[in-house]
């Protein structure tokens, strides 16, 4: 994943979208209905890696989640915005 | 303290054969009917308003927690009297709390991995749960304590999926818990499985100022839910805190396929235990999980679990924990604030995500309720 990437992901932490497969359910992203995976990711961070499907390993703090894929690296995402 | 029938040393009978003694003597008992006469035998007609009565006459004006046989009674009271039972629990937890609200943020010290089987929980090793093992560092772990002071809360509770913490854990426990101190003004708790009489001794000596430990469910519907322990091993871990000075919190979930019977039943054992707070969560069913599809709670049931919650424990700070936006939303969760709730965990919970805390703090803003301040609770 290129930095670019990991930035787009880590601004919307319900993005399922740039990568092959969903953040959620870790199926590919272009096929199925993502729509309950993207209402769910409102309230739970991805495990999947968007970009190959390995489960992350995720840490969740009080004001955010990050997710570590042994491949892709890390994404990260913010749940008090502007803090 | 009077020794509680469920306490080990005292002579054993199965908990579900004290629990079926308790529930044989409830029934028998003449409740009070609205006028002062009683009912002669049998169980107590629930008839529309009666409960209520019952309970704003006992709960309310003499500050006695309800048994378990109204408990029931209170859950299988309608949509209809939804809005009379709420405005009650209010009551109650006014008389009794007062308006303040105590705001607490956890954090999962280690994630995943875990070697029990609880069968709501996504961080069993047992399972095909996509959540991974992750450990926290010191530094993350005060950058935590420290957004969540930020917040206004006066609580940070340090979690582990753990059966019971082994020397390395109580090792990493005695250095996070003493650098939070060194840089964080705000108590700290605990929960991190079940305890030896020792390691509650060590916990106590690091300045943890209450330790959580829930019953989780009823004591005869435990073993649907978990089958690597019992739920007298977490009772008697329960016990241990209470005998330590350190407070307890104690709670449990509802909405995990039980009855209403064994809901109540919830509710009493913990109302027997008088926990210093109960944490009150509505199952969020997660994938992999035993219980990954189980409905989601209706909202008005969740509200009067919590109503009842509330009248079985008129003294206890009742949180809202894990659950309560996907169950109640925004609505549900004002109703709640009005109807028993009396603390709020702020953020994120240890794998799922919660609000933002301006939205909470905004809405206790709305509702007149002040955040309860550090000094106070010392």
């Amino acid at each position: 994943m290129t930095g670019d990437d990991a930035a787009a992901m880590s601004e919307d932490s319900k993005a399922t979208v740039g990568g092959q497969y969903c953040g959620r359910c870790g199926g590919p992203a272009t096929s199925g209905d993502h729509g309950g995976c993207v209402d769910a990711l409102s309230l739970e961070p991805p495990r999947y890696c968007p970009a190959c499907r390995r489960r992350m390993t995720v840490q969740v703090v009080p004001s955010g989640w990050t997710a570590r894929c042994v491949e892709h690296g890390e994404l990260t995402g913010s749940t008090w915005p502007g803090s | 303290m009077t020794p509680s029938r469920y306490d080990t040393g005292q002579p054993r009978t199965s908990v579900c054969a004290r629990m079926a003694v308790m529930t044989a003597q409830a029934v028998h008992k003449a409740a009070p009917n609205i006028d002062g006469s009683e009912t002669s035998g049998g169980a107590s007609s629930p008839g529309r308003g009666d409960i209520l009565a019952v309970a704003r006459e006992q709960v309310l004006e003499r500050g006695e927690r309800l048994q378990l046989e109204q408990i029931l009674e209170v859950l299988r009271t309608g949509d209809d009297e939804l809005e009379e039972l709420l405005a009650l629990a209010h009551e109650v937890r006014m008389a009794y709390n007062g308006p303040e609200v105590e705001v607490e943020g956890i954090v999962s010290l280690k994630t995943g991995g875990c070697p029990e089987d609880c069968h709501f929980c996504s961080q069993s090793g047992q399972f095909t749960s996509p959540v991974r093992s992750v450990w926290l560092n010191i530094p993350e772990l005060v950058r935590a304590a420290k957004a969540t002071r930020e917040t206004g809360a006066s609580e940070f509770c340090i979690v582990a999926a753990v059966r019971g913490p082994d020397a390395r854990l109580i090792a990493q426990m005695r250095e996070g818990v003493a650098a939070i101190k060194a840089e964080v003004d705000i108590h700290i708790a605990a929960s991190i499985g079940m305890l030896t009489r020792d390691q509650v001794g060590e916990l106590v000596d690091m300045g943890i100022h209450r330790y959580n430990h829930n019953l989780e469910a009823a004591a005869s519907y435990f073993p649907h839910v978990v089958t690597t322990h019992s739920w007298q091993e977490r009772w008697d871990t329960c016990q241990m805190v209470k005998d330590s000075g350190m407070e307890l919190c104690c709670g449990g979930l509802v909405g995990m396929g039980e009855t209403l019977e064994q809901r109540a039943e919830l509710a009493d054992q913990l109302g027997e235990l008088e926990p210093h707070e109960v944490p009150l969560n509505f199952l969020n069913p997660r994938p992999g999980t035993p219980f990954a599809d189980l409905p989601v709670m209706e909202s008005n049931d969740a509200l009067r679990c919590i109503a009842a919650f509330r009248l079985a424990l008129p003294r206890t700070i009742l949180r809202y924990a894990g659950g309560r936006e996907l169950t109640l939303g925004d609505l549900g969760t004002r109703d709640g604030l009005l109807g028993g709730i009396n603390a709020v965990i702020v953020g994120n919970y240890l794998t799922t995500l919660g609000r933002d805390p301006k939205e909470d703090l905004s809405l206790l803003a709305d509702l007149q309720m002040p955040i309860k301040a550090l000094n106070a609770t010392l």
